[in-house]
């Protein structure tokens, strides 16, 4: 093992800490967790101007500090503006709105392990805010919660283009939110928990489920877009339709806030992923990270792993923001319930009725057989999704298909003379 | 109507948004590596054409004095009717402006002062930082155009009349 420096070696017990220093550790882990997290989401801001730019061949904000004083600049700018109020906006809802929906974005974080427990000498600390048994749950729940900050943005505003835009992000959280539901359901199909830490323990000592579950990956990623309304389903916003939708009517900090929402909903979404799929703060190829003792070295180490994992994902949102235009909204919606929710609903089926027999063949979870034959599953459903369903389907092109009887009668009444032709085979 | 629209069978190479996504984000990754265009400018500048036309500026001659000699062809000729001109007369019977204003606020910047100026006096300039805090900062005295030191435009290079 590698020699720890002395302060990091402290093995300490390995009993559960008591009442005093668990309500010390949470405390000091909220405030360290919560303003590290605040801070991410302000620099956020700042990281999405610069890979823009980047992408752009420009150089992006470059003037305060370097740079990197912009976030600040902004949020003194955001202070300092005025405060508008429509006159016939809803005033109560219409304050309580960007709380609303920048709340649970933050919370939802409570649940979301980390690092690997630390041992320090007053007992195991968990280095999750909130070590809840339902933890999985408690994510799905407050995930649903955030939309209520967004229709009440639209409906208190008072203003058409900002009612549109929540009513248009309503439908498409609630039609995202089921397929991302049903998304994670092989993932705790193989963990049998929906614990958050027991699901990452699973992922460290088998194998991580992106590649047990690829295609389960893949719509929650899509889901995930979706739920953090960005590009390519920032409906909601949509600039070019709707003004910037729900928060028109908003300036100052609350536009700020429903700003801020956004980017931690973002960071939410990819711990999340990293989490799920990805191993969370398990270090790949390794067992030593997730077996006692827990020293403060192990908990550094799945700390930056975590870290890094969730910053690719927070890069690969910014990155597909800038790579790829806006969906229709028929095509979103058709992308929702035609496609991810049938798919997620069969690769249920697929993955439960594999597992079922891999457990009656004797074959043990954790063993190479076990994983081999997922793996394989896994591969069939890629090549039939990317190579066979993927042909100009995934997203409906900007005609509809009629069957062959509408075509012939239509084709009858706008042109009588001519005999009804085959019409020319699909695709 | 959907009637008449042709839907082709193309290659999933065409159709596929899987791929057809890949390959717009493999091309924006390239990118985030290439070579920056943008012009930092306060401290690096663009350089402007020499038939740039911008603020003015009146020469001077050797000793000091405007060449301008109060003929009155460039308030006739400008089409923004930006100049202000009253001509006087010293003892030697030589005229000079009294009133020389030029309104860069009216002035639509066509460079006909320039053009038709008998003694090459009044020039518009190779010049574009021109912001001022009030409306009357516009108004260019006499003294202030001959105070610039800006490089003035030239309308034409002998060498290339067509400007090519």
């Amino acid at each position: 093992m590698i020699p720890m420096p002395a302060l990091l070696e402290i093995a300490g017990p390995t009993t559960e800490p008591g009442f005093g220093v668990w309500l010390v550790a949470t405390i000091v882990k909220m405030i360290i967790v919560f303003t590290l997290y605040m801070l991410g989401a302000a620099l956020f801001t700042l990281a999405e101007r610069k890979i823009s730019a980047w992408m752009q061949d420009r150089h992006g904000p470059n003037r305060v500090g370097k740079g990197w004083l912009q976030p600040i600049a902004d949020g003194v700018k955001n202070f300092v503006k005025e405060e508008t109020y429509p006159d016939a906006a809803n005033l109560p809802l219409f304050i309580l709105a960007p709380m609303l929906s920048f709340i649970p974005a933050l919370v939802t974080w409570a649940v979301i392990p980390f690092a690997a427990p630390w041992g320090s000498r007053w007992g195991i600390i968990e280095m999750v805010l909130a070590p809840m048994p339902v933890g999985f749950l408690f994510i799905l729940a407050f995930s649903s919660v955030g939309i209520y900050g967004i229709v009440i943005a639209g409906w208190a505003s008072n203003n058409k283009y900002a009612l549109l835009g929540s009513i248009r992000s309503s439908a498409q959280m609630v039609s995202y939110e089921i397929a991302m539901g049903m998304s994670t359901i092989p993932v705790l199909l193989l963990a049998g928990n929906v614990s958050m830490s027991k699901i990452v323990n699973q992922q460290a000592f088998e194998t991580w489920n992106v590649l047990n579950l690829t295609v389960a990956f893949f719509i929650f990623l899509i889901a995930a877009f979706a739920e953090t309304n960005r590009l390519p389903f920032d409906l909601p916003e949509a600039e070019s339709e709707l003004i910037t939708g729900y928060h028109t009517e908003y300036s100052a900090m609350k536009f700020s806030l429903f700003f801020i929402a956004e980017y931690c909903n973002m960071l939410t979404a990819s711990a999340l992923m990293a989490t799920l799929f990805f191993g969370g703060w398990d270090i790949p190829f390794t067992l030593w990270d997730n077996v006692a003792p827990h020293t403060g070295l192990k908990t550094l180490l799945t700390l930056a792993a975590f870290t890094t994992k969730t910053l690719f994902f927070v890069f690969f949102f910014m990155w597909i923001r800038w790579t790829l235009p806006r969906f229709r909204y028929d095509q979103l919606m058709s992308l929702g319930w035609k496609f991810l929710l049938p798919l997620a609903l069969g690769y249920i089926v697929a993955v439960s009725g594999t597992v079922v027999t891999l457990d009656a063949l004797g074959f043990a979870r954790g063993s190479v057989p076990f994983h081999t034959g997922l793996i394989l599953l896994n591969l069939a459903a890629v090549v039939i999704l990317f190579n066979i369903v993927d042909r100009g389907r995934l997203i409906s092109p900007a005609f509809s298909r009629l069957n062959t009887r509408d075509l012939d009668k239509l084709r009858a009444v706008s042109a009588p003379h001519r005999a009804p032709r085959v019409p020319e085979s699909g695709d | 109507m959907a009637i008449g629209v042709k839907v082709v069978s193309r290659p999933i190479d065409e159709v596929s948004y899987v791929r057809a996504t890949l390959g717009g984000m493999k091309r924006t990754l390239r990118h985030v590596f290439e070579e920056k265009v943008t012009t930092q400018y306060p401290e690096e500048k663009e350089s402007i054409s020499k038939r740039w036309r911008g603020t003015h500026r009146m020469l001077t001659t050797e000793d000091g004095k405007a060449k301008c000699v109060g003929c009155g062809l460039c308030p006739s000729v400008c089409p923004a009717n930006c100049i202000k001109l009253v001509p006087g007369e010293d003892e030697q019977g030589n005229r000079y402006p009294l009133v020389f204003e030029i309104d860069e606020f009216r002035c639509i910047f066509c460079g006909y002062c320039q053009e038709v100026c008998p003694e090459e006096a009044i020039h518009v300039g190779r010049h574009y930082e021109n912001a001022e805090y009030s409306r009357e900062g516009f108004v260019y005295d006499l003294e202030r155009l001959m105070a610039q030191t800006h490089p003035v435009c030239e309308m034409w290079d002998p060498a290339d009349p067509k400007g090519e």
